[in-house]
């Protein structure tokens, strides 16, 4: 019965080798390359900053403050950023006054309406939806989705023609291609992650915060309101600065419907620009200082979504560390 | 409990009344309207890139090339080089960001622990998971393409960034999942760590890894914003992916998205079409391998 | 807090069966134990210390689980650890086979040997530890792979590569552990569509492979039925012969059925830090434990449920 896999048996006492064996180098070699390939992470992201900052440099010392500044002359050597970043967060905002209800009110019937059998087809769809990619979004969205929209932008800025507010918001110009088309889209765009974070956030609210409301003969919708929402507001918070990161960043939909025009204005359905498409768009054929304020665009745009993302990540943790009690 | 009165009285058990049971009614609506809302513009792109794309899809739109020009009519050369790049290039990255992806995770779940590091990296990687993928595609470009030029690898590279934290994160999760016990079991039968994890731990897990690492390709297929700068554009196939300009179906379809001419167009839908089916198998096979291995691992 | 290894004093010749396995030797204090190793190399029915514990504590970071432990293992019989949920027991045991390491912050002052030499000196490798003294758990475990890759995987990564050995060793190992019969068909099979005594069989068959010195036992039977613990322990009975076991168990009938020696564990409560610390109480062979006590813990906690 001598097999290899007898281990020299247990030595009688006084060999001191048989115990003692050097830790195996695959053992440490193995270690060594998991956190090589857990430091990439960290790696990638600092080289991203350096690099690209440095590529945008001259951007930056040539314009200096000015890059703020709503002035974008290729033609006459300016670059002004300020109508990009404007876009972005407009976008971005439309996206979220229209993502964020139909995010929570799908993952709120997801956790408490919705029994458990029918729960899966929800979420499938929910799944198909964030498959589509980017580009064909933007595909449809320019030949079919904001040609259609056109007539119905045309019909609103006619209707509230004069009307003070919303005629500066609504009226006149207005294109398919704009502002609102691109923000309309994104809200598509960024509904699965927010539901999906909220939903997460949501489960989290202890059953016994539930059945006590329940107990006193609260109505589902008093439940939600009493014992779920208050619980999970900071995992919510979370989950929507997510979202915002998202559409701040998306960029190949965007790029195709929302008109290409780098102007600031409160006419939500005029056509406009926002960073991650003037990127997309004209880096191609940009070089030398257009190249750089292109770049430098970029950098922008990598430093708002850092912050944001750090931002709403830190709140989802904080929020689930919180729950768990540690 | 009973009232004393002349008659003896019912309790009321019926719903809430009036505002209270409106008010829920009409919230419960507008949830389901929220899901509604969902689905209409799901089912137009879905009906539309359908319907507009299948008449142009055929066995030389696939294969045949190479892409015609934007002038050209429907019908005139295929998407062969698209499909081609597309395949190659994501299956590069695939290689490079999957691996790498893993073994990040088994840093952070097996041997990070708590410590600062990991759980740094940890929280980096979920940051970088919201990095505009543009932004990728203009760091591949100024650290190699402006070196080396245009090449699908760069491309992988670019996809491969974006792809690198979706694997470790939900590597990492299936890890987590693995029960202590499987370990200890190794252990005690005298297995350095490296030996457990990769013996035990990894292929307890491997099911939830394939699952999640599909959805990554199938999202870093999809993706054009990285392949903008780093990878040019090709009429014609390229088969060395390591060299020479390429092109990939997301690519094609910007490219002709923004034409007017409905030759264009049409390969735009047809290559759209093509994109998304292929989105969806991968989805699908994501499905399916967590669906089996959930019944293999009980 | 008193140890007692009593020798067997004529008067304690009331269950026959268990005297046969006294050892001769006298061993009263720790200090003689050390003459008793140098003569070691008497015949078997001597017994061979395999472990010594002296003045051992087990902490983790700066919580003192276990305090003062000292005993000694000898090869070939089965020792039990017994005591209430909480004392350390188990903590114990798994300082034989270093698997405490795997806790962070977890740390063992005091003397741990085995076969004489020191089990955390400096130099010793925890893996060439437990390719020695191998353990089975309390919830079996299998590996999501074959009965036979589970079986197997001591052996393979030992080294082992040669398919035909590995058959042999599988059978083996599974005949040793009474499963062979069951599953000779089905090797294939996941190791996850065991019951859970077939399973706990399949974890000692595993841990048999790789032909350990010492098989360490953690409520092996606590998470099985009747039937099932009880062919554990035929099992344990039969394989005593050819390695030294250990046992933590909660259930003392099962103590007295199967071991030779048993010590008996308890909770020290510090009522200032509220802190409970195990400690090890009684330490003798089985019958005289049970019998006859000498702790007056012990005798409260094994007359209690003797009635």
């Amino acid at each position: 019965m001598s097999t290899v896999a007898r281990a020299d048996q247990a030595t009688p006492a006084g060999s001191a080798r048989a115990l003692s064996e050097r830790r195996p180098l695959g053992d440490r070699g193995f270690q060594v390359l998991a956190l090589a390939c857990g430091l990439l992470v960290l790696v990638i992201l600092v080289l991203i900053a350096v690099t690209t900052s440095q590529q945008a440099s001259s951007w930056f010392t040539t314009e200096g403050w000015k890059i703020f500044t709503n002035n974008w002359n290729p033609g006459a050597n300016q670059y002004g950023a300020l109508a990009f970043i404007y876009g972005t967060a407009i976008t971005a905002v439309i996206a979220l006054v229209m993502a964020v209800p139909v995010s929570l009110g799908i993952a709120l019937l997801l956790t408490e309406v919705v029994p458990y059998r029918w729960s899966r087809p929800i979420v499938y769809v929910i799944d198909l939806l964030a498959v589509v990619p980017s580009v064909v979004w933007g595909l449809w969205g320019i030949l079919v989705f904001a040609p259609w929209l056109q007539h119905i932008y045309t019909d609103i800025a006619s209707g509230v023609k004069g009307v003070p507010v919303l005629d500066s918001l609504f009226g006149q110009p207005v294109s398919g291609a704009s502002f609102f088309t691109a923000g309309i889209i994104l809200a598509f765009m960024i509904t699965p992650i927010v539901t999906s974070l909220s939903r997460e956030v949501i489960a989290t609210v202890p059953a016994i915060d539930r059945e006590g409301a329940y107990a006193l003969g609260a109505t589902r919708w008093e439940m939600i309101r009493g014992a779920v929402l208050p619980h999970s507001q900071g995992g919510i918070v979370g989950a929507v600065l997510l979202g915002l990161g998202r559409a701040m960043g998306e960029t190949i939909a965007v790029a195709l419907v929302i008109g290409s025009s780098p102007v600031i204005t409160s006419h939500l359905f005029a056509p406009g620009y926002n960073m991650p498409a003037v990127i997309a768009n004209q880096f191609g054929e940009a070089f030398g200082l257009s190249r750089a304020a292109l770049m430098g665009i970029g950098v922008l745009l990598f430093v708002f979504t850092i912050i944001i993302n750090v931002l709403a990540r830190g709140i989802v943790e904080r929020n689930a560390r919180r729950k768990r009690g540690a | 409990m009973a009232v004393v009165t002349a008659e003896p009285q019912q309790p009321d058990l019926r719903e809430a009344k009036g505002w209270r049971r409106t008010k829920n009614r009409i919230m419960t609506t507008l949830m389901v309207v929220s899901f509604i809302l969902v689905i209409i513009p799901l089912g137009f792109v879905l009906f539309t890139v359908i319907a507009k794309g299948a008449s142009i899809i055929s066995w030389s739109f696939l294969t045949g090339g190479p892409i015609a020009s934007t002038v050209a009519p429907a019908g005139v050369g295929g998407m062969g080089p698209a499909v081609l790049g597309t395949i190659e290039i994501t299956a590069l990255a695939t290689v490079m960001a999957v691996p790498l992806g893993i073994l990040g995770a088994v840093y952070l779940n097996e041997y990070g622990g708590k410590n600062w590091l990991a759980a740094l990296i940890g929280f980096m990687s979920d940051v970088m998971t919201g990095v505009p993928s543009i932004i990728m595609g203009l760091f591949i470009f100024t650290i190699w393409v402006l070196h080396f030029g245009l090449s699908g690898l760069a491309g992988a590279f670019a996809l491969g960034c974006l792809m690198l934290p979706i694997v470790i994160r939900s590597s990492y999760e299936m890890l987590r999942l693995v029960p202590n016990a499987l370990r200890e079991g190794s252990y005690a039968l005298g297995a350095t760590k490296a030996r457990v994890t990769v013996t035990v731990v990894l292929p307890a897990a491997i099911g939830g890894i394939v699952s999640g690492s599909l959805l990554a390709v199938a999202r870093a297929a999809g993706e054009t914003a990285p392949l903008l700068f780093c990878i040019g554009a090709a009429s014609e196939a390229n088969k060395n992916v390591f060299s020479g300009a390429n092109t990939a179906l997301p690519s094609q379809i910007f490219a002709n998205a923004n034409q007017p001419y409905v030759g264009a167009q049409d390969r735009g839908w047809g290559a759209a079409l093509t994109l998304i089916a292929l989105c969806f198998i991968l989805m699908i096979a994501a499905r399916l391998v967590t669906a089996r291995f959930a019944r293999y691992s009980r | 807090m008193e140890q007692s290894e009593q020798n067997t004093a004529p008067g304690l010749k009331a269950i026959p069966e268990s005297a046969t396995r006294q050892p001769q030797v006298q061993m009263p204090e720790p200090a003689a134990i050390r003459d008793a190793e140098q003569t070691a190399g008497l015949p078997a029915e001597a017994g061979v210390p395999i472990f010594e514990m002296k003045d051992v504590s087990i902490y983790y970071g700066s919580f003192r689980a276990v305090t003062n432990v000292s005993l000694t293992i000898y090869e070939h019989q089965i020792t039990a650890f017994i005591g209430p949920s909480g004392c350390g027991k188990t903590t114990v045991l798994r300082t034989l086979n270093r698997m405490n390491d795997l806790i962070p912050g977890a740390r063992v002052e005091g003397e741990v040997s085995y076969r004489g030499e020191q089990l955390y000196g400096k130099d010793v490798s925890p893996i060439a530890v437990r390719r020695r003294i191998g353990m089975v758990f309390q919830k079996p475990n299998p590996f999501p792979k074959s009965i036979y890759d589970n079986v197997a995987y001591g052996p393979r990564i030992n080294g082992e590569r040669n398919k035909k050995k590995l058959d042999e060793i599988v059978e083996r190992s599974l005949r040793q552990a009474a499963l062979w019969d069951e599953v000779k068909n089905r090797l294939g099979t996941s190791g996850l569509s065991l019951s859970g005594g077939q399973a706990q069989r399949l974890c000692i068959a595993r841990t048999l492979a790789v032909e350990p010195d010492v098989v360490l036992m953690d409520e092996p039977a606590s998470a099985l039925d009747p039937i099932a613990t009880g062919a554990i322990e035929d099992l344990m009975k039969e394989i005593k012969d050819r390695y030294t076991i250990v046992i933590v168990t909660h259930n003392m009938q099962q103590a007295t059925r199967v071991s030779d020696r048993t010590a008996f564990y308890s909770v020290l409560v510090n009522p200032q830090s509220d802190t409970r610390t195990g400690t090890l109480v009684e330490y003798a062979p089985t019958d005289r434990l049970f019998g006859d006590p000498q702790d007056d813990r012990t005798k409260a906690y094994v007359t209690g449920r003797m009635g």
